[in-house]
């Protein structure tokens, strides 16, 4: 019965290899944007990593983290120096990497921070920095820029850069006394490191050395040698990144900062914030996901539509099975039979080409995107979203399948056309 | 002894209205071979229904070799279709895609006593090829797709599934219409010298009384069926 079933189908290869191809197709995209949509989240939620807390003035947690981490937006009020070196020696603190924000770059943020941050900077389980090129800063006027700062500008290693004042451009609001060096070129990360020019903590300070107030002093300009010589050191730096001894001390610390007194300030658990963030943002995967969705239904009612269109020429073939002493229940399950085998056929061609494509792409898309899709095998997650497929189109199938049996029983043997 | 079909006080009515019939008395003997003529309309079709039991009598007895019909199930009425009848349509009785081979065995698939009397799974083959050679088919079209046969050929084949694993009682709707005069006269001598082997009762329907000649005994449909009434 099945060789005939198989003879039937392959009798119209044709139309049946299309039905299976838009499942297929449909297949394809339903799991492609489930794979994208963790890997955006995973990718999303490891922008950083191995921080324990990132601390800033007092404001809210995610507006602390978007201007830290994202580079979107600004910080209200600084962070006093003094502050970051108390918290640099609370015993819990490993290790303390300041960021300092606010110039840019045609368009790009200027990050001021410590060597350490390579060091510390991690993202992606755990992944640090690395240097394409190039090494981090060792002159006061060195610059680290990211990939697709040096992609998008067309740096190499030694070009001269010169900071502008502020975010936006305005024409004399920039450093042009002291321009920067390019020293280093940091690999694709996916994460806002790639859109950054980094630059030291007394970097920051020295092309500010004639500025108050976020305008040029007149008439002052202090020569690039001479202010070598001065003393560097930040006044205030716009937010820390803190690493501990112990994670379990992170809520204890993150009380210390919150309490503390000589000013308020603010801290937030990065991974906690980032969730927070991810709720925010990440309706646009759900409408994706639901889009998906609708693309497999509309191929499973293709599928259907498919098969009820051939019943009108089969029904000769059922008279026929039935004249041979099958009963109607055997019409039925061919047909329930070839839906389900329809939408299996699709589902597996899909996942095919799905994996296919993930293996031929997977390089392509994460030094374009940064975003890093594993080749693993299909989560329980898809294996359920694939069954939910397969059984839906078994489900649908049942409406050709029980119109053939109703058919059957009123035709008994002989067509009337 | 039991005749092959008995029907007796036997009432049919389509369930959406339109047509009825009413068979008062109908005997036939096993081995005879009985044409029954009557115009198109006159309700053939739906009297091989009613014997091969796709259509439930709403009244009346149906006997088929003894059994009365009407105390079976749907289901083992369609399997005791299987196992005791062979059926002939007019044309269109194989399925298209599949080989002349596959289409003589299908009926086996769904009747294990026929298959038994065929020679079981191993030995069908062979019977169904010793029927498609008695019914003059050359033996290199059973791996023929049905679909490439001429008509006459399509006849022959569905003649030869009708016969295998002998089944008691062979039923056929027009078998020769499709084929010219010629022809005709032949197939029905194949089918015959077939049935006789085994002592298989042959019930035909026709509007064509020309083959007449060939029956053991032929019937007016419009005497068998007592008023066919048009219902309102």
């Amino acid at each position: 019965m099945i060789r005939l079933a198989a003879l039937s189908l392959r009798n119209r290869a044709g139309t049946a290899a299309l039905t299976v191809l838009a499942i297929a197709v449909s297949v394809m995209m339903l799991l492609g944007v489930d794979k994208v949509r963790t890997a955006a989240r995973d990718s999303f939620a490891s922008t950083i990593a191995g921080t324990d807390l990132i601390v800033g003035a007092r404001s809210g947690s995610l507006n602390l983290l978007l201007y830290s981490v994202f580079r979107i937006g600004n910080a209200t009020n600084n962070v006093r120096w003094a502050s970051v070196q108390d918290l640099a020696q609370r015993p819990e603190v490993a290790w303390t990497v300041p960021l300092s924000l606010g110039d840019s770059h045609f368009g790009f943020r200027v990050l001021g921070t410590t060597p350490g941050y390579f060091e510390h900077y991690r993202y992606r389980n755990g992944r640090p920095l690395v240097f394409q090129r190039g090494a981090p800063f060792a002159d006061l006027f060195d610059a680290v820029i990211g990939a697709d700062v040096a992609r998008t500008l067309g740096y190499r290693l030694g070009d001269p850069l010169v900071i502008a004042h502020g975010l936006a451009a305005a024409p004399g609001a920039q450093h042009a006394d002291k321009p920067f060096r390019v020293a280093g070129v940091l690999a694709k990360t996916g994460t806002p490191a790639d859109r950054t020019v980094h630059v030291s903590l007394e970097a920051i300070t020295a092309i500010h050395v004639d500025w108050q107030g976020g305008a040029r002093i007149p008439g002052l300009t202090t020569p690039a040698d001479a202010v070598r010589a001065m003393d560097l050191t930040p006044r205030d730096v716009t937010a820390v990144l803190v690493g501990l001894q112990s994670r379990l001390a992170a809520f204890r610390l993150q009380r210390w900062v919150n309490e503390y007194a000589p000013e308020p300030l603010t801290a937030i658990l990065p991974g906690v914030a980032l969730q927070e963030l991810w709720g925010l943002v990440g309706t646009a995967e759900t409408a994706l996901a639901a889009v998906s969705v609708l693309a497999v239904l509309t191929a499973v009612l293709g599928m259907v539509a498919m098969v009820l269109a051939t019943l009108g020429e089969r029904r000769r073939e059922m008279a026929i099975l039935r004249s041979v002493g099958a009963h109607a229940s055997v019409v039925f399950g061919l047909m329930l039979t070839e839906a389900a085998v329809l939408t299996a056929l699709g589902a597996l061609l899909g996942t095919a080409s799905l994996y296919l494509a993930l293996f031929a792409l997977q390089p392509l898309i994460d030094a374009r995107f940064g975003l890093f899709l594993p080749l693993t095998p299909p989560t329980p997650r898809e294996v359920a979203l694939l069954a939910g497929v397969v059984i839906g189109g078994t489900v649908a199938g049942l409406l050709p399948a029980l119109r053939a049996y109703r058919l059957s029983l009123a035709d008994g043997m002989t067509v009337r056309t | 002894m039991t005749g092959a079909v008995l029907l007796q006080d036997v009432h049919f009515a389509w369930r959406r209205g339109g047509f009825a019939l009413t068979v008062p008395h109908l005997a036939i003997a096993t081995g005879e071979r009985v044409l029954l003529v009557g115009p198109s309309g006159a309700g053939k079709s739906t009297l091989l229904g009613l014997i091969g039991g796709v259509l439930p009598a709403s009244r009346g007895t149906v006997q088929v070799l003894g059994q009365d019909l009407a105390s079976l199930s749907a289901r083992a009425r369609d399997r005791f279709r299987g196992e005791h009848a062979g059926i002939v349509f007019q044309q269109f009785n194989l399925l298209p895609y599949a080989s002349v081979l596959d289409n003589v065995l299908l009926p086996l698939r769904f009747a294990p006593q026929r298959r038994a009397r065929a020679g079981g799974r191993h030995g069908s083959a062979a019977e169904a090829r010793r029927l498609l050679s008695a019914l003059a088919l050359d033996g290199g079209l059973e791996t023929a797709r049905a679909a490439t046969l001429s008509v006459g050929q399509q006849q022959r084949v569905a003649a030869a599934r009708a016969l295998i694993g002998s089944p008691e009682i062979i039923l056929a709707d027009e078998p020769t219409s499709a084929l010219d005069q010629d022809r005709q006269r032949g197939f029905l001598a194949l089918l015959f010298a077939e049935a006789a082997r085994a002592g298989t009762t042959v019930i035909v329907v026709s509007h064509a009384p020309a083959l007449a000649p060939q029956f053991d005994r032929v019937l007016d449909l419009r005497q068998v069926l007592a008023a066919p009434a048009q219902a309102a």
